[in-house]
């Protein structure tokens, strides 16, 4: 199996990129007036219908990764493409699940899921019709008129899923979207995901920091060194049989194997941003 | 407790309250009573004045003239606040050259700007009405101008990344948050209209509320005055119900303390 290690991103060169980053770096300006570079030199293609999880320790910049590729914040140095075409404002062809609560409080959770549609010109009944399906997709079906201080966090995070998904986006970024869940619930979440992705395949970029999600879910697992200036330090490819289960996957030898490898880089990049956060 | 056990106790509050104002007022200890009834009057003489005052017909128009002022007050002060919120929010530059001068009004004691709208407006309601525009508009402003500002900057960037457009950005993130955040200060506006309905007539009017309880006083006449309270009070206890509906309507995407589930 270690032979499929450290592939690069580029072997996949036949296939279309949906995602481009190249030698990206991103500074930001201090209060003080200092800069603090988050990522330094980060070079990353995602293909098409590729399902790639950024894995790194806390604080490591794997959020400002995904805000590059949105289009929510700017590169410093670098370009990044999205399917061939270099992005100069919002990643129109992006959906975008978000770490932190980020469903309109004040919409029920099919309002929530049909805006996605209605800001893009479709009619009110027929938004709420599609939604009512995706709803019912993330198995929510009955939830519509609930509120989001009513619904448990993975009921939000799933009402945020369908909110992404209806727009039918190419590229899906997600950012710790199962972070805050329990075991049992992420492990849910996780395969209704993989359920979801295998029906039109999207372009997948997925940040985690728990390295068995990261293989049990994905075709790539790239990982990055401790902040500052964060960079890209590995990347390998997960040869694991799809369609997956979660909880199964887990207990093949191959994805032992490469969790073994892939933990022999990150463990020092996790101890030494574990260093410097102080734990927190 | 109880919602019956919790109404009866309310009551025996007000009730034991009367018993024991009659008791000082009417029961003489040694020559006279312990609280004169020329200065404190008597529950009954209170009670027997507001009677007359609803059956005679002539407190109707008071408290119609001290409504109308209290609602002009609160629909120009809001709609002001509303728009000058949403304005400083959305212009920082608008937002820091103007902040000390708004500062510099709010700390001002608006009932000295009372006599200067007396002789702008004259006697008429217009000069009641704008007292009670100064207190609403700054707790309207203040409230819409955080609510813009407090957008979490996740639904933001959620919003931006579902395709809004800025128009839209307004109707379905900064309006609901704005709004949601002048609905909770809702009460404290509402009062504050009726403040300054209320004080602007004590201060000069020929009609009002105010205008009642300042008759009165001129005449030593203290159940005038008492009746006044209790009937402001009323008034104030049912605009502040109708509120409260209204704003069970409107915010019923709030969390409640107890119902949040994480």
């Amino acid at each position: 199996m270690s032979a499929n290690a450290a592939a690069t991103a580029h072997s996949s060169a036949q296939t279309t990129t949906a995602v481009t980053l190249a030698s990206v770096t991103v500074s930001f300006r201090l209060a003080d007036g200092g800069a603090y570079k988050a990522v330094e030199n980060a070079t990353l293609d995602v293909a098409d219908g590729e399902f790639v999880a950024i894995v790194g320790p806390t604080g490591c910049g794997k959020s400002t990764l995904l805000n590059i590729a949105a289009g929510l914040i700017a590169p410093s140095l670098g370009r990044v493409d999205i399917f061939g075409v270099e992005l100069a404002t919002l990643n129109r062809q992006a959906g975008y699940l978000f770490q932190a609560d980020s469903l309109f409080p004040w919409k029920t959770a099919l309002e929530n899921v049909a805006i996605g549609l209605e800001t893009s010109g479709t009619p009110p009944a027929a938004a709420r019709e599609r939604a009512q399906i995706w709803l019912t997709r993330v198995g929510l079906g009955s939830f519509g008129d609930r509120y989001p201080h009513m619904l448990s966090g993975g009921q939000r995070k799933r009402v945020g899923l369908a909110q992404v998904l209806i727009r039918d986006p190419k590229i899906l970024l997600m950012d710790e979207p199962f972070g805050p869940l329990d075991a049992q619930t992420r492990q849910i979440m996780g395969n209704q995901l993989l359920d979801l992705w295998s029906a039109d395949r999207k372009a997948v970029l997925f940040v985690t920091h728990d390295l068995e999600e990261a293989i049990a879910l994905s075709d790539r697992v790239v990982i990055m060194s401790a902040g500052p200036a964060a960079h890209i330090i590995g990347d390998w490819r997960v040869a694991l049989a799809r369609p997956r289960d979660i909880a199964e996957v887990k207990l093949e030898r191959a994805f032992h194997d490469i969790h073994r490898e892939i933990w022999q880089v990150l463990k020092s990049e996790v101890m030494k941003g574990y260093a410097q956060t102080g734990g927190g | 407790m109880q919602r019956a056990k919790l109404i009866t106790l309310q009551l025996l509050v007000a009730v034991a309250s009367l018993v024991l104002w009659h008791l000082l007022t009417a029961i003489p200890v040694g020559d006279k009573p312990l609280l004169p009834p020329f200065f404190f009057s008597t529950p009954l003489d209170v009670a027997a004045r507001v009677v007359k005052w609803f059956a005679e017909g002539t407190i109707w128009r008071h408290l119609w003239i001290t409504l109308t002022e209290a609602i002009l007050a609160f629909v120009i002060g809001s709609v002001a606040g509303v728009l000058v919120g949403f304005w400083f929010a959305r212009q920082p530059l608008v937002a820091a050259v103007l902040d000390p001068y708004v500062k510099m009004f709010n700390a001002l004691p608006r009932i000295v700007l009372a006599p200067i709208f007396t002789l702008w407006f004259g006697l008429g309601i217009m000069s009641k009405v704008a007292l009670g525009v100064t207190l609403v508009f700054f707790i309207v402003f203040f409230n819409v101008y955080q609510g813009v500002k407090e957008v979490s900057p996740t639904v933001l960037a959620n919003a931006r990344m579902l395709g809004m457009s800025e128009r839209q950005l307004m109707r379905h993130v900064y309006w609901p948050s704005a709004l949601s955040w002048m609905f909770s200060s809702l009460h404290t506006s509402v009062g504050f209209a009726v403040v300054g309905a209320v004080v602007g007539e004590y201060l000069g009017s020929a009609a009002g509320l105010g205008y009642l309880i300042l008759q009165a006083e001129g005449t030593f006449d203290i159940a005038g005055v008492f009746a006044g309270m209790f009937v402001l009070a009323a008034f104030v206890i049912v605009i502040d119900t109708l509120v409260t509906m209204v704003e069970k309507r409107l915010l019923v995407w709030r969390p409640l303390a107890a119902e949040t589930r994480t």
